[in-house]
């Protein structure tokens, strides 16, 4: 007999099975160490902001792309984050950390009270209510500014200035969030939210409470999500409602679609695409010689082309990225057989 | 009196507006979240044609709306047909990224400056004074442009073949299509009508404050007004209208006028709570495992 036996529960449960993964980690893990000293400004700059993304990235993914909840409250919450920390920078000077565990508190306040509509509506309601709630926690922050007199948004110092040690923060910020999902999604609760994803009857006569797993997957989504906002709120060192508007939201659900729903590696790849793409969009113009001509819309642009990202993934490949990169792999692995689809 | 005429005109253009979610809910059970962009793509058709039929605002008026129309099926021959049958969450992301695409395109097009339709087609806006309240010439053509569209709409839907055919697609797709009715025709239609009526509502609002970027926060604005009505009910629409801008104008008036982005969603998320499919949906669709 040959083949990768597994005949032990700890190998079973074991994030890294093979050797030849533990290498390839290793590898990717010294590659990203190596990053900040070799990119310029510019390169680390959007690493920086990749890794930022991709725990709210991270978060969504978990709300939706595993449990099954459409959310469209996704900048509420960032907004929720960063303002927390924004108040007690201003008005008790409190320092982060103080401002990252209260953010997580009211991120995980904010979760149970966005996930109290799912216990009762389904699908497109939701959505519908997760937005209306975005739209009330953006009143409420642009409400501070205006009646404390910071009508432009808040200043915060941060307490890291250098791009290179934000990388490494951010780095962790991101890894953590990734084993913490990784965990969580092959423990008990993950299992919970995919069968209440699956059907929710046939959940609850297992045995498990749908309840209880639609407000968990609420709670700890909007936690990490509050969490990321207090960090962006240090990065960016400014907060101001007009930042958090409806179009973040649409970027991070673009994210879980263009990456792939129901696939971690889906989320990063897709914080990737979205976060490179205006960027992306810049240089083909500056290639094109279209940039000065185009440079007082470039936003509009920009839309344009997301616009047109977005339905092209919807129409074409709505596995996302990860499909195109599984369907990649299974050519290789396969060749010189070809593996057909089971369904069409 | 004042307040109350300003309840109406604001009432008069949620309800507009609402029938376009309406319909295409009511229809093929999406959520349209490019309204906004089309009801503003409508407003653009009449800058448009207003400058190319100048000195005959009549014919300009009816090419915009004959345009508003033929881009409603468009979409939906473009875009929305290959999003049957998928799911709820990837139908309405289409929805989205047709309206940033729609942004993105007319500000391409168009420039970001206000533009003014209602000068362009030679004509000015006269106030009128009303048993002691002033109204605008424009807000008046909104409450009698509403009027008409709901009534025609009635009389379509219960008096024509095709609103007949319209309404038993939304009640069972397969069944009607079982009966030889083609459901695409039918979809196509409901997405002309709902994006004509929105655009006739970006045209009005356009006339009245003048076309700029606004306009689509107001198209979001309405939609509260579709849900607390009911998504799958016109008349539901008509009083979720009615409900919303009273209870906006009268916060507006004697609370605080930061209130008025919020006050919609306050209302909707009240109703979610309470009584999730509307004043005068139906509720069997909430409750379908």
């Amino acid at each position: 007999m040959s083949g990768y036996f597994r005949t032990r529960y700890t190998e079973d449960s074991a994030l890294l099975d093979t050797r030849s993964r533990k290498f390839w980690l290793a590898v990717l893990l010294a590659g990203l160490a190596a990053y900040p000293f070799a990119a310029n400004v510019l390169w680390l700059e959007l690493a920086n902001q990749v890794l930022l993304a991709s725990v709210g990235a991270i978060a969504l993914m978990l709300l939706t792309g595993y449990a099954g909840q459409i959310s469209l409250g996704h900048a509420g919450l960032l907004a929720a984050g960063a303002f927390t920390t924004g108040i007690l920078f201003k008005e008790l000077s409190a320092p982060f950390w103080v401002t990252l565990p209260a953010s997580a508190v009211l991120g995980a306040a904010l979760g149970l009270l966005f996930g109290l509509p799912s216990l009762r509506l389904r699908g497109l309601y939701l959505a519908v209510s997760t937005l209306a709630l975005h739209f009330i926690v953006i009143y409420l922050g642009g409400e501070y500014e205006t009646r404390r007199g910071y009508s432009t948004g808040i200043v915060i110092d941060s307490p890291i200035g250098d791009a290179r040690a934000w990388y490494f923060v951010l780095l962790a910020a991101s890894a953590a969030t990734l084993v913490f999902a990784l965990n969580l999604l092959r423990a008990r609760t993950g299992r919970a939210w995919r069968a209440i994803h699956g059907r929710e009857a046939v959940a609850e006569a297992l045995g498990i409470d749908v309840h209880r797993a639609k407000l968990s997957a609420f709670v700890i989504s909007s936690t990490l999500t509050s969490m990321a906002g207090c960090l962006l709120a240090y990065y960016r060192g400014f907060v101001s409602a007009e930042a958090f508007s409806l179009y973040l939201t649409i970027e991070y659900v673009a994210m879980i679609i263009i990456g792939g729903m129901g696939s971690l590696l889906g989320a990063i790849l897709g914080t990737v695409f979205v976060v490179l793409f205006p960027y992306a969009i810049d240089a083909a113009m500056a290639l094109l010689g279209m940039a000065e001509r185009l440079s007082s819309v470039v936003f509009a642009v920009n839309y344009a082309a997301f616009g047109l990202a977005m339905i092209a993934f919807l129409v074409f490949e709505p596995q996302g990225l990860v499909g195109l990169w599984r369907r990649a792999r299974d050519w290789f692995a396969l060749w010189p057989f070809k593996q057909r689809p089971l369904s069409r | 009196m004042q307040l109350a005429v300003n309840i109406l005109v604001l009432a008069a253009i949620y309800a507009l507006i609402c029938c376009g979610y309406v319909l295409i809910y009511r229809v093929s059970r999406v959520l349209s979240l490019a309204h906004g962009e089309l009801m503003m793509l409508g407003a653009y058709g009449l800058y448009a044609t207003a400058s190319l039929f100048s000195g005959h605002p009549i014919v300009a008026i009816a090419a915009a709306a004959a345009i508003a129309l033929a881009v409603g099926v468009a979409v939906y021959f473009a875009l929305m047909w290959r999003m049957t049958g998928e799911s709820v969450l990837a139908a309405v992301l289409a929805t989205i990224a047709l309206g940033i695409l729609l942004r993105g395109a007319m500000i391409l097009m168009f420039g970001t400056q206000t533009r003014y339709p209602l000068r362009d087609l030679g004509w000015t806006n006269a106030s009128l004074d009303i048993l002691g309240a002033r109204i605008s010439a424009v807000g008046l053509a909104l409450i009698v442009c509403t009027a008409l569209v709901y009534l025609g709409l009635a009389v379509f839907l219960l008096a024509t073949r095709w609103g007949i055919r319209m309404r038993a697609a939304g009640q069972h797709p397969l069944l009607a299509a079982q009966r030889g009715i083609g459901l695409h025709g039918i979809y196509a239609l409901a997405w002309g009508l709902a994006t004509f009526t929105g655009g006739l509502a970006g045209m009005l609002i356009a006339s009245d404050a003048g076309l700029e970027s606004t306009l689509v926060i107001i198209g979001l604005k309405a939609f509260p007004a579709a849900l607390v009505g009911g998504l799958d009910s016109l008349v539901g629409a008509l009083v979720g209208s009615l409900v919303v801008a009273a209870a906006e104008v009268l916060l507006i008036n004697y609370v605080d006028p930061l209130l008025s982005d919020v006050v919609p969603f306050a209302i909707l998320l009240a109703m979610l709570v309470v009584r999730p499919w509307g004043l005068f949906g139906t509720r069997e669709e909430l409750d379908r495992v």
